[in-house]
């Protein structure tokens, strides 16, 4: 039975700390960035962010502000697009473990041209991985693929403070996400979780994906 | 915290005020969103939205330095409205003290006030007294001069629109506010206030808490599950470090300073031993001179016997109203009257108010002392931009100081448990902790002392000292020890064995402790209790979230203060769901909270124990005779002000708020049309503080790297001033290069009716990060709290404008 997350919006208070957590546990180094006038920094995945916490605010038409945190990563789909699109490059390339449903790009990477690389991240619904130039390969969360076989939770889930993520099996998963939705739906009319049927990583929204993140639901 | 961050999860309603603890705390969020589950409301009253307010359900945007008019039309709105816990207003306040002939309040003004000196008398303000010495009461609040009735007339100036013209809050969230929290007055609901320096940084920081407290005594949230008034206590063992007295005003445990007035110790025991006001009161502190002594003897062990006055001689004395606070400190170095000097811990240069002035006062130190992990803005100071290095003077000897996980001891945590933690690594290079650096530094003057002899050399030799620092001795020292043998009970101690209780100090000489508070978290029984890690509890303790075998709380292992007040005169819980304490008629019930004081509960005639213990008169004080600025709280501007009156009095700002008359002390006039925008300042979740640490961790440098100013829409478009563009900030004492975050986050306020507008920064940015920007401190102002000269960081006057080009950013 494969793992999943559940990552509950509404619980987010955009520590960060699982944006730490999981550069600390990858040993990816800091890249330099400027204040553009956001919190949001670094501002996009890259290759050494895996993880990265969106922030998007607005004004409601009653003058309310809402501010929402989408912190991003791979969803380790049910059926990995870019694993297809990989495929009919260099098979192998990109990989799902039959254990845990992880997603995982492999060191054939390396073996992709630039228009493969360029087909495979177009191809993903969410936007997610990145080329290293200097190593030649894809980058995106891994599902703490080394943790979650010794039994361990990824490294996210570990130091978030406010149980906003949570993960194990995606039967107990599902059942806590349509749990969680049902309760939020007095405060959170619009609630609503993103293409649970499609992936592994199921975020719940609080409201209308476009005041999160354009990439943060395909359907 | 009067209550405990698990505790927080059995509240009806969290007033987040003064702070932004999904920032600042983000743990606190578990205890807060469990709340909410479990149906709480959460209000968050701040000037900015934060992370904070985007998981409360209202976030009511409020003036920096309004907080007072806020809180005291709740107080007001609480009195007209009969919404206050009757019986226990009745019953555990002083609601019924009447209040002598001497006390007046006129225009902003209470009786007392010296204006030269900037100091109230403080005598006018006591309590009526019979002939015994006893108080006066009126139980029925017929007396007009009775605390309850003069609490009403203070508070009937704040109104509605008074409220919300100074506050710049419309008159329907004040009201929605109100309603939500003061629902909490019902006997078996509970309310929660959570504050932390967006309250205390203010020339009333004080009296901002105190009105809380007003609060929560009339709603009866003081004493149980899911109440009390709870300070979000800093990561750097604020706590632990107040309570062992790192603030000048206080010895540890919180005993009074030493005063040149009492300049024996039977003067100092007399003088801060208070006298019992009510038959029923328990007045802990007529223990002090057990505490007192134990301290002592805690310092000069074997050296101090009841015939030298336990050596209390040989102490400073600081003058009746001498202030060695840092920012005096700093000031008599800008005058010239201190030479050198330690700096530990803390990063003037950067996080100090009035940073010119304070980077200017360090350059006429002829030497300075600093333990740091990393160079700062402070050990640096010397050749920071602008300045040749040439032409300071200063000798800096920079001690490479231990990080704390390369360090073993203990923290204090903001509910007061006391938690060891183990060394992880060795310290890197040369590296020690403070202990380490100091108990050698003291043999050295020690063995200098010895051979040269001194000036007063009898503190310095007499001093009950270890050749070597072990953090674990410290914790026993702390504890205290018995220096004679002791019978408690049927068991006799020996000289060195551990004192169990604080209850088993003595006056006498037989015992020391660096700090009675700690007593009974080292004992012969069960060791260093701050190591236990043990989840197990009972079904009561259970349903309350307590684990009394998880690490150890001062005092005495209560984890909910003033509890005894959560029950009825009868000891009946007031919400019987969530019980801290019970009494079952006969006796108080096995297996809950560690009760606060002995004795039955109140209705039980001579037996009967008043619940606040530390007070005198054993009552929750309404009134508040013992700060320096008033014993009603009460709103004045901050000093630097957009306003030239407001509607609560003629007196502007604070009478008695404390400033420096240097020609770098400056102030702009209230009103200054050059500076019409509010300032507040503030940290994030990603730097800690000044920014020392964190900027040296590039991960937390990458997530947040430049000193940003975070403004309102409406301000950016009248200012030219685009998102991310380059801004300069000013203010009468300077100038301060940031990046605009323009955003819907924080709003202009309407304010006796005109619009101001507020910026926020914050000031964790300085020079020694290269393009990072430089300390936001340049422009606050050095103007303090009387009672704890605590700066007015929240809230100052500037302007600002679009930069041509920067040169502290890149």
């Amino acid at each position: 039975m494969p793992k999943a997350f559940l990552v509950d919006t509404t619980r987010c208070t955009a520590c960060r700390g699982c944006q730490m957590a999981c550069k600390d546990w990858h040993n990816l180094p800091a890249i330099e960035t400027k204040q553009t006038g956001t919190h949001q920094n670094p501002p996009d995945l890259n290759p050494c962010n895996l993880k990265l916490v969106r922030f998007h605010e607005h004004k409601t038409k009653d003058n309310k502000v809402v501010w929402n945190f989408f912190p991003d990563q791979c969803r380790h789909c049910v059926n990995p697009i870019c694993k297809d699109v990989a495929d009919m490059a260099v098979p192998g390339a990109i990989i799902k473990d039959s254990q845990t449903g992880a997603v995982l790009c492999t060191e054939k990477c390396k073996e992709l041209t630039a228009d493969d690389v360029k087909a495979i991240i177009t191809a993903c619904p969410y936007n997610i991985p990145r080329y290293d130039e200097a190593t030649k390969m894809l980058t995106k969360c891994d599902m703490c693929f080394d943790r979650v076989s010794n039994g361990l939770i990824p490294m996210c889930v570990k130091s978030c403070p406010t149980g906003t993520m949570v993960f194990g099996e995606r039967a107990e998963i599902l059942a806590e996400a349509k749990r969680r939705l049902e309760a939020l739906k007095k405060t959170f009319p619009k609630a609503y979780l993103c293409d649970p049927k499609d992936v592994n990583v199921i975020f719940l929204l609080g409201e209308e994906k476009e005041h999160y993140y354009e990439y943060a639901s395909f359907m | 915290m009067t209550n405990h961050w698990i505790d927080i999860k059995n509240t009806n309603c969290a007033l987040i005020m003064g702070s932004n603890c999904a920032e600042h705390h983000p743990v606190s969020m578990k205890w807060v969103l469990r709340a909410k589950d479990n149906g709480a409301k959460l209000i968050h009253v701040d000037p900015k939205f934060s992370r904070t307010s985007a998981r409360c359900d209202l976030h009511v945007p409020i003036r920096s330095g309004s907080d007072i008019a806020f809180l005291g039309g709740m107080i007001n709105y609480i009195l007209e409205n009969k919404l206050y816990q009757t019986e226990y207003v009745k019953n555990y306040t002083n609601a019924s003290v009447v209040v002598g002939a001497d006390y007046s309040f006129n225009d902003g003004v209470f009786s007392g006030l010296d204006p030269q000196t900037r100091t109230y008398d403080k005598k006018t303000w006591a309590y009526s007294k019979k002939k015994d010495g006893t108080l006066v009461l009126d139980p029925e609040w017929k007396n007009p001069r009775c605390v309850i009735n003069l609490l009403k007339k203070h508070y009937s100036r704040y109104t509605l629109k008074n409220v919300c013209d100074v506050t710049g809050v419309p008159e329907e969230t004040i009201l929605q506010v109100y309603n939500d929290f003061c629902a909490t007055g019902r006997p078996d609901k509970a309310g929660t206030i959570m504050y932390a320096l967006g309250w205390t940084q203010h020339t009333n920081g004080v009296q901002i808490i105190r009105t809380s407290a007003i609060i929560q005594l009339l709603l009866g949230n003081i004493g149980v599950a899911g109440g009390g008034i709870n300070a979000l206590r800093g990561e750097p063992n604020v706590q632990g470090s107040t309570d062992h007295a790192i603030l000048y005003d206080t010895l540890p445990g919180y005993l009074p300073m030493l005063r040149a007035q009492w300049q024996t110790l039977d003067e100092y025991l007399k003088g801060c031993t208070p006298q019992k006001q009510l038959p029923n009161s328990v007045n802990w502190k007529s223990n002090n001179p057990k505490y007192m002594v134990s301290l002592l003897k805690g310092w000069f062990g074997e050296n101090a016997t009841k015939e030298n006055d336990f050596g209390y001689s040989w102490l400073p004395k600081l003058e009746p109203r001498g202030n060695a606070s840092y920012y005096s400190s700093i000031d008599r170095a800008y005058q010239g009257k201190m030479r050198g000097g330690f700096v530990f811990g803390v990063n003037p240069c950067q996080s100090f108010p009035n940073t010119h002035k304070v980077r200017a006062c360090l350059d006429k130190l002829d030497w300075m002392v600093c333990g740091e992990v990393h160079n700062s803005e402070t050990t640096d100071n010397w050749h920071r931009p602008g300045v040749d290095p040439k032409t300071v003077k200063t000798e800096v000897f920079l001690l490479p100081s231990a990080h704390r996980i390369e360090k073993e001891g203990t923290i204090s945590n903001s509910g007061r448990w006391l938690q060891w933690f183990d060394k992880a690594v060795e310290p890197a290079g040369d590296a020690r902790d403070f202990g380490h650096m100091l108990v050698p530094l003291m043999n050295k003057i020690r063995d200098l002392y010895a051979t040269e002899k001194g000036v007063l050399p009898e503190p310095i030799l007499n001093l009950n000292w270890p050749k070597d620092f072990v953090a674990e001795e410290w914790t026993k020292r702390i504890n205290g020890q018995f220096w004679s043998d002791v019978t408690v009970g049927d068991k006799t101690y020996h000289k060195g064995q551990q004192v169990p209780k604080f209850m088993n100090l003595a006056a006498d000489g037989s015992t020391s402790s660096l700090n009675w508070l700690y007593c009974g978290s080292y004992t012969e029984e069960e060791g260093n209790k701050s190591k236990k890690r043990d989840k197990s509890q009972t079904p009561a303790q259970a349903k309350i979230g307590i684990f009394p075998n998880w690490s150890w709380c001062w005092p005495v292992n209560r984890r909910v203060l003033y509890n005894r007040a959560s029950v009825d005169a009868n000891g009946k819980p007031w919400n019987p769901n969530l019980p801290v304490v019970e009494w079952d008629g006969t006796k108080w019930k096995e297996g809950m909270d560690v009760l606060d004081g002995g004795g039955a509960p109140v209705g039980n005639g001579e037996k009967g124990r008043l619940p606040f213990i530390m007070c005198a008169d054993g009552l929750g004080h309404l009134f508040g005779p013992g700060r320096e600025d008033g014993p009603f709280p009460e709103h004045y501007e901050p000093v630097e002000t957009p306003l030239k009156s407001h509607p609560f009095s003629k007196q502007l700002s604070s009478p008695v708020y404390l400033t420096y008359h240097s020609d770098l002390d400056k102030l702009a006039e209230p009103g200054d049309p050059r500076y019409p925008i509010v300032l507040t300042t503030y940290s994030m979740t990603e730097h800690w503080c000044g920014g020392g640490e964190t900027r040296n961790t590039p991960n937390l440098l990458e997530a947040e790297p430049q000193l940003y100013v975070e403004m309102s829409h409406e301000l950016a478009e009248i200012k030219g001033i685009k998102n991310g563009d380059g801004v300069i900030v000013e203010s009468i004492r300077g100038k301060v290069e940031a990046i605009a975050m323009v955003t819907v986050r924080i709003r202009p306020f309407t304010i006796m009716g005109k619009t101001v507008h507020l910026i926020g920064m914050p000031f964790a940015f300085g020079w020694l990060t290269p393009k990072c920007g430089d300390s936001t401190n340049r422009l606050t102002t050095g103007v303090y709290d009387p009672n704890t000269t605590i700066q007015e960081d929240k809230a100052c006057m500037v302007d600002i404008y679009k930069a041509d080009k920067l040169t502290e950013i890149a």
